[in-house]
């Protein structure tokens, strides 16, 4: 019998697994480790705008996951105001509209960014070059001059646009440049010109991100493109490259706000800036998962909270797997243990250990008695389990009336496996004696802490957690487990006598 | 305290995952299972291929049935209760001998009708067998046991485990109970096992708490000069259960009547390995060799090739 198969299915799941972890490290930033604080910024757009009275339409344009920063959830405050999120051009943009507005109108848009060093923006594509720039006389000789002047001392694009942004700083301006500022705005002014030398560029307008200011207005920027990337200019200093803290509010060259049915419109922002840990960050990313990045954050929160405890599962189990095959330890019940470590999780480990061991004193001492009744099985766990509950309920009382709230938390326990386990653990005693009662309780309950202590691991449980690959893994680790003849751990001592002679 | 992976390979010795793996998972169709997890099934099968097993009194099914048992049992001496799905010994009661209405273990001990009611009673309701499920209770004549193990035993009645592979016996031994295994027969309740050579069914080494023992722990007898009457028979008749069953690893549970001679006991799909511990050497190379066996030689051949391979020497004689 080929084993082959077998081989190729382990490392299927092992591949794939690995495959899906790093995939969810690289693409959605997740880290590795718990502890790790991302910074996020919070930023709140405050539109005014006095209305004429009659219908308003208000376009604002928002900001995309772009380079060094990813958007998380976005919110929008407009009572009376219809809302729609409109993708076009490459750039996002909110579209506010009323039947009957008059007066001071204030909408509010916040946004959460993570600072994210390995996020890029989704389009990386030219624009079409604009070829009807038409200059008047004397504007078209003075422009020709200066892109003359600047294209000499360029060798591309870039040291173009720097050159020719550097010829318009206050101390290097020519005669030619002043006179072109007199009838045009700066930012406008220089993207008209690499345009008409055949740069493709763009104006756009990002927001220096600063803790804690507020009534801040947006800066224009000029993008140039060149061999597939977009490089940002200052155009008031003509230095190139994006400063850290800004984030582009919009890089599509189009408006940042356009208001139909009302005036004197402004758009003005506050910031915030926190430290979140990596895992609450990565939970508000946009539910945006597609079927390869599937993933278990796009359910509402409270399936998430049932999902955390259910991927622990696997980690118990492979626990008990390890114990049993590799050591040889024996349980009462192979995967009594687990439950038992799911329970320890709500009641901590102290307290879930008290509790557990005097409720299977208390219900060995009873189930002792059930047994000289001579009662039908069934009858008789029933009995057990109506007595476990009836334990739990004195137990939680009395710790309460001492003031122990911790002991309230031995509700959690699983009566029923609990009561198997005391029936079990009862016949055992009968037919074996205590010291096999002392061996598997102790075994289990060995393999219920040793289970409790990896599901309860913080950076195992973001793990199973975030990496849903890490479930494939464990299957194929299992099935390899599965897989093993040699000794356990255990044997080593049990058959030592043989060797001896 | 420990020993090495390596010194155990040397020894031949197998470990429980390999025993699982190599030899259960393959060898043993669950299918089959049920043909020796019901001792019931065992019982009339073996009828069927001529196997001597211990006399049926009757049978127990339902709970009402449990109030006839005072009338199912009257006019046997002693007799043996036990469940038909049970494992490792689990729920089967002794008794040696009946006294008026009290009802005497081989311990002493004495038990009422009720208490023999109410065993019945647990084994009908699954308490004894695997995984609980409802059960059947069988009660079987009383085995007497050949004279020549008195001295050999407290209180039970000596068994034979011979482990069959492919229809091979490979390796046996003798499972004496004790005082500290309160006349059971369980080698890990502290009964003595003794490795038995295949070839001529006399001791080769004594065992108890996994320690060597020459003597027997309540008797004082010493071990050596135990010699199995009848082996080849017994042999013959343990190599017949791989027809019977279809099992290919096999443990199968023989005693000696004074009477009928060898019998059929019960039969064990997942064996333990305490057997190499009462032998001194492991299954490895044995279970390696009969692998390399073609299938379908006749019960007789096996036995004969077993014994010409399988010969040990004591080390009881020698060192004793």
């Amino acid at each position: 019998m080929s084993r082959l198969p077998f081989y190729l299915i382990v490392t299927l799941l092992l591949v794939a697994g690995a495959a899906m972890s790093i995939h969810r490290h690289v693409q959605f930033e997740v880290p590795w480790t718990p502890g790790e604080l991302r910074q996020v910024w919070e930023i709140e757009a405050q539109v005014n705008f006095t209305a004429d009275g009659g219908p308003a339409k208000v376009n604002m344009a928002l900001p995309s996951s772009q380079q060094g920063y990813r958007i998380l959830t976005e919110h929008t405050a407009s009572p009376g105001y219809g809302l729609a999120f409109l993708e076009e051009e490459g750039g996002r943009r909110a579209e506010w509209s009323t039947r009957d507005a008059s007066g001071d109108q204030q909408l509010y848009y916040s946004v959460q960014a993570l600072v994210a060093p390995g996020a890029r923006s989704a389009e990386i594509e030219p624009p079409p070059l604009r070829r009807d720039i038409l200059w008047e006389s004397p504007y078209d000789t003075a422009a020709s001059q200066v892109i003359d002047r600047a294209w000499a001392r360029s060798a591309d694009h870039f040291t173009f646009a720097r050159e020719l942004i550097n010829d318009f700083t206050d101390e290097r301006q020519g005669e030619n440049a002043r006179l072109l500022l007199t009838q045009f705005d700066r930012t406008p002014l220089l993207v008209r010109l690499l345009n008409q030398a055949g740069v493709p560029a763009r104006e756009v307008s990002g927001l220096m991100l600063d803790h804690g200011r507020r009534r801040q207005s947006l800066t224009t920027w000029i993008q140039v493109f060149e061999d597939q990337q977009w490089v940002l200019f200052d155009p008031r200093t003509g230095e190139r490259g994006r400063p850290d803290n800004m984030l582009l509010w919009e890089s599509a060259g189009q408006a940042v706000l356009e208001v139909q049915g009302g005036s004197n419109s402004r758009i003005n922002f506050s910031m915030l800036s926190r430290n979140q840990p990596a895992a609450a960050a990565v939970r508000n990313q946009l539910a945006d998962d597609t079927l390869l990045n599937f993933s278990i954050h796009s359910l509402p929160l409270e399936d998430q909270a049932l999902f955390q405890t259910i991927l622990l599962i696997p980690i118990g189990a492979l626990v008990v797997v390890l114990l049993r095959v590799l050591v040889g330890i024996k349980t009462s019940g192979t995967f009594m243990p687990v439950l038992i470590a799911l329970a320890f999780i709500q009641t901590t480990l102290i307290t879930g250990l008290v509790g557990f061991l005097m409720v299977v004193a208390v219900g060995l001492v009873i189930r002792n008695y059930l047994s000289y009744l001579n009662l039908l099985l069934v009858a008789r766990v029933t009995a057990v389990i109506i007595t476990v509950i009836a334990i739990i309920s004195v137990f939680s009382v009395l710790s309460y009336r001492f003031g122990l709230n911790a002991g309230l938390t031995i509700t959690f326990f699983p009566m029923i496996i609990l009561s198997w386990t005391i029936e079990r653990m009862s016949i055992l005693w009968e037919e074996e004696g205590p010291k096999q009662v002392l061996i598997q309780g102790g075994g289990s309950l060995m393999t219920a802490v040793l289970a409790y202590l990896a599901m309860n691991n913080p950076w195992i449980r973001h793990i199973t957690f975030n990496f849903l690959g890490v479930q494939l893994m464990l299957m194929g680790l299992i099935l390899l487990l599965g897989n093993y003849t040699g000794y356990r751990l255990l044997e080593l001592r049990r058959f030592k006598p043989v060797t001896e002679d | 305290m420990w020993t090495t992976p390596a010194r155990l390979r040397a020894k031949d010795i197998i470990g429980m995952n390999r025993r699982n793996i190599r030899y259960i998972g393959r060898y043993n169709s669950r299918r089959l299972y049920p043909l020796v997890d019901d001792k019931l099934k065992t019982k009339l099968l073996a009828q069927k291929f001529g196997i001597t097993t211990p006399a049926l009194i009757g049978t127990v099914t339902t709970q009402f049935g449990v109030k006839h048992i005072r009338k199912m049992l009257a006019g046997h001496h002693g007799f043996v209760i036990k469940p038909a799905k049970g494992s490792g010994g689990k729920g089967i009661l002794v008794i040696e001998r009946v006294e008026g209405d009290r009802y005497v273990k081989p311990s002493g001990a004495r038990l009422s009708l009720g208490d023999v009611e109410r065993h019945v009673s647990n084994i009908l309701s699954g308490l004894y067998s695997l995984g609980g499920s409802p059960d059947v209770a069988l009660v079987e004549a009383l085995i007497n046991f050949d004279d020549s193990f008195a001295e050999y035993t407290y209180e039970g009645v000596p068994d034979i485990r011979v482990i069959v592979f492919k229809g091979y016996p490979v390796m046996a031994m003798m499972r004496l109970s004790t005082a500290a295994s309160d006349g059971k027969a369980n080698l890990h309740q502290g009964a003595v096992g003794v490795g038995i050579d295949i070839a001529s069914g006399t001791a080769i080494r004594g065992v108890q708490f996994d320690r060597t023992r020459h003597d027997h722990p309540d008797t004082g007898h010493e071990l050596a000069s135990l010699h199995i009457p009848d082996w080849a028979t017994l042999l013959l008749l343990a190599a017949g259960c791989y027809e019977m069953t279809g099992l290919g690893y096999l443990g199968t549970d023989m005693v000696l009547d004074r009477a009928h001679g060898p019998m059929l006991l019960e039969l064990n799909a997942r064996p333990g390995l305490a057997i190499q511990m009462a032998n001194g050497e492991g299954l490895r190379s044995r279970l390696d060799l009969i692998e390399r066996q073609p299938d379908g030689v006749p019960a007789e051949e096996r036995v004969v090739f077993s014994q010409h391979h399988f010969a040990r020497s004591s080390e009881l004689r020698e060192t004793a």
